[in-house]
């Protein structure tokens, strides 16, 4: 076999450090737009954690969000209640966000399909609901606010052009890289997948599948709830819309827009949605989900083979052969057009 | 002393529908049993609730003395009870030998490690190659399970089965589908089954059957027609009257 083998999977320090370098590269190349790089590294984690539960555990949730804005308000609330360090208050938002997809992944991971993905809406809508109604703790609908977040590690301020809130979101997104890609490479992470391919198949392998997906639920839920932490101190506000639907749904977007199952994907997706969503909304306020809409849809329906090899003829380069061994982590629709490729 | 595998008045109905009467069985170690019975006599009903993807209305089954009746599908694999599926059931994007180094994970208690890579377990991976090897699928061994030909899948099916050293192995119609010129791969695999095993076969193919067993239990209706050596099944009036059809 002339291509690398399909059993090597990728390191786990590729995609951090190349986040890391993308992190370094804007920080001095766009000083002035340091506040939509960290946004963007923001999204950019929530989309990984909706990765772990979409791409690699198939299971389709519009309730991610809510994991998201238990971290929000878990670290909001340290920061006003306990204590203001940003460190302390990350770990704070992880677990908040762990530990709502545990228990609320207890009861909808017994379920599969659209009745699952019906659960994980409702329980996103319980969760706002909750959130709205104790507004004496989470100020309702005016949302959480007149917390202050401690310098990082007791040196770096939280300065107004956000030098210190790019570089910490940048960082912590770097973290978890590479934590998930080692959860993904993992017998752990292996069987999840298997289960997402066939759960028959690991249910007679003696995988106790439920409990796999408990678990992947709840580490995915973890990161969710770090980068709700990671906004909640950021933007010095945690506001209702971190637990909306709306948000479930635009995550799912930036997850398929970049293709899920394969992590880096869900850098890409969040990169490119948010910079779509930051200038195409700034050309024009009304119409720039148009534009989005046109992207998704020229996504969801072309083939990646037939917009690789459009782009390699537009960059005069000669075409790759047909790749016949495929990838591990191919989709569906690879298998599909691989099945076509004569023995 | 008690049988490998016993099954006692086992039982299942569907709402109305009665599909399992009463099956009584036991397996020694070693034997080669086929089960053969006409479409829909419920064979592979047995087999789910043998093998806990269906539970029983009443009636136990036991590994060893051990009552695993109430127990999860993944106890019972642990207990030893292996099983294939008529319809080739295998993650297809996975390659081959990452599919059996699962099978192993699992048979070694690892599959909730989620920080080690799955390529720091060399001992494992070495035994997946081995097995492979056996079957004569070394070859394919790095290819995606969804691109090799059915009868390759087919042995896949059974390299996942052995990979969990069952002691107890229930063959789903292992032929099934299977075109005649691969068939004599998988004939050799299942011949060759190490003599402790015990192997209960459901086939539809008679050549297989009368060749493999040395037991054949037949169903019809659910309920078990005859149970005896392929001599005397072949020559029962019952069987030759509801099965055969002369």
């Amino acid at each position: 076999m002339s291509t690398a083998s399909t059993l090597t999977t990728p390191p786990a320090w590729r995609l951090p450090l190349l986040v890391l370098a993308a992190g370094a590269v804007s920080f001095f190349a766009l000083p002035d737009q340091l506040g939509l790089v960290t946004r963007i590294a923001i999204m950019a984690l929530l989309v990984l954690s909706l990765d772990l539960v979409v791409g690699i555990a198939g299971l389709a949730t519009l309730g991610q969000a809510a994991m998201f804005g238990a971290g929000a308000y878990g670290a909001g609330l340290f920061a006003l209640h306990l204590h203001g360090d940003p460190l302390l208050g990350l770990m704070v938002g992880c677990a908040a966000g762990a530990l709502l997809a545990f228990l609320t992944g207890a009861f909808v991971l017994r379920y599969q399909g659209f009745t699952f993905l019906m659960l994980t809406v409702a329980v996103s809508q319980i969760a706002a609901s909750l959130v709205q109604r104790g507004r004496d703790w989470t100020g309702g609908d005016d949302g959480l606010t007149g917390y202050t977040v401690a310098p990082l590690l007791g040196q770096f301020n939280f300065d107004l052009e956000g030098r210190t809130a790019a570089i910490y979101s940048v960082a912590v997104l770097a973290g978890a890289c590479w934590l998930a890609r080692r959860i993904v490479n993992s017998p752990f992470g292996l069987a999840v997948r298997g289960i997402h391919e066939n759960r028959a198949r690991m249910a007679a392998l003696g995988t106790p599948v439920f409990l796999r997906l408990l678990g992947m639920y709840t580490l995915a839920g973890g990161l969710a709830g770090a980068a709700g932490a990671l906004a909640a101190q950021t933007q010095g506000v945690v506001g209702l819309d971190s637990l909306s639907f709306g948000l479930s749904a635009e995550l799912l977007v930036m997850l398929v827009l970049g293709g899920a199952g394969r992590l880096h994907g869900a850098l890409i997706g969040a990169l490119v949605f948010t910079l779509l969503h930051h200038t195409a909304a700034s050309i024009n306020p009304y119409h720039w989900l148009f534009v989005v809409g046109g992207v998704l849809m020229a996504v969801v329906l072309v083939p990646p083979e037939k917009a690789w090899s459009w782009l390699r003829a537009r960059l005069g380069r000669p075409q790759a052969g047909r790749q016949v061994t495929g990838r591990p982590e191919a989709g569906p629709q690879d298998a599909e057009r691989a099945a076509e490729v004569p023995r | 002393m008690n049988p490998l595998l016993e099954l006692r008045a086992l039982d299942k109905r569907f709402g109305g529908l009665h599909v399992t009467r009463a099956v009584s069985l036991t397996v020694e170690p070693g034997e080669r049993l086929a089960l053969i019975g006409p479409n829909g006599a419920g064979k592979t009903t047995l087999v789910n609730l043998v093998s806990g993807v269906l539970a029983a209305t009443t009636g136990k089954v036991l590994l060893a003395g051990h009552d695993l009746t109430h127990r999860s599908q993944a106890q019972r694999v642990r207990a030893g009870l292996a099983r294939t599926f008529q319809i080739t059931t295998l993650a297809a994007h996975l390659p081959v030998q990452r599919q059996v180094e699962l099978a192993l994970f699992e048979r070694e208690g690892l599959s909730g490690r989620f920080f080690r890579s799955v390529n720091a377990y060399p001992a494992l991976a070495a035994e997946a190659r081995a097995l492979l090897a056996e079957l004569g699928l070394q070859e394919q061994a790095e290819l995606p399970t969804g691109q090799l030909a059915y009868g390759e899948q087919r042995l896949v099916e059974l390299a996942l089965a052995l990979a969990l050293k069952p002691r107890v192995l229930l063959l789903d119609e292992p032929m099934a589908g299977v075109p005649k010129g691969e068939g004599a791969r998988l004939l050799a695999a299942l011949a060759a089954l190490p003599d402790t095993l015990a192997v209960l076969l459901i086939e539809h193919d008679m050549d297989l059957v009368f060749r493999f067993a040395r037991r054949i239990v037949v169903l019809a209706e659910g309920a078990v027609l005859a149970d005896g050596v392929p001599d005397a099944v072949r020559r029962d009036p019952a069987v030759r009257h509801a099965y055969l059809g002369h």
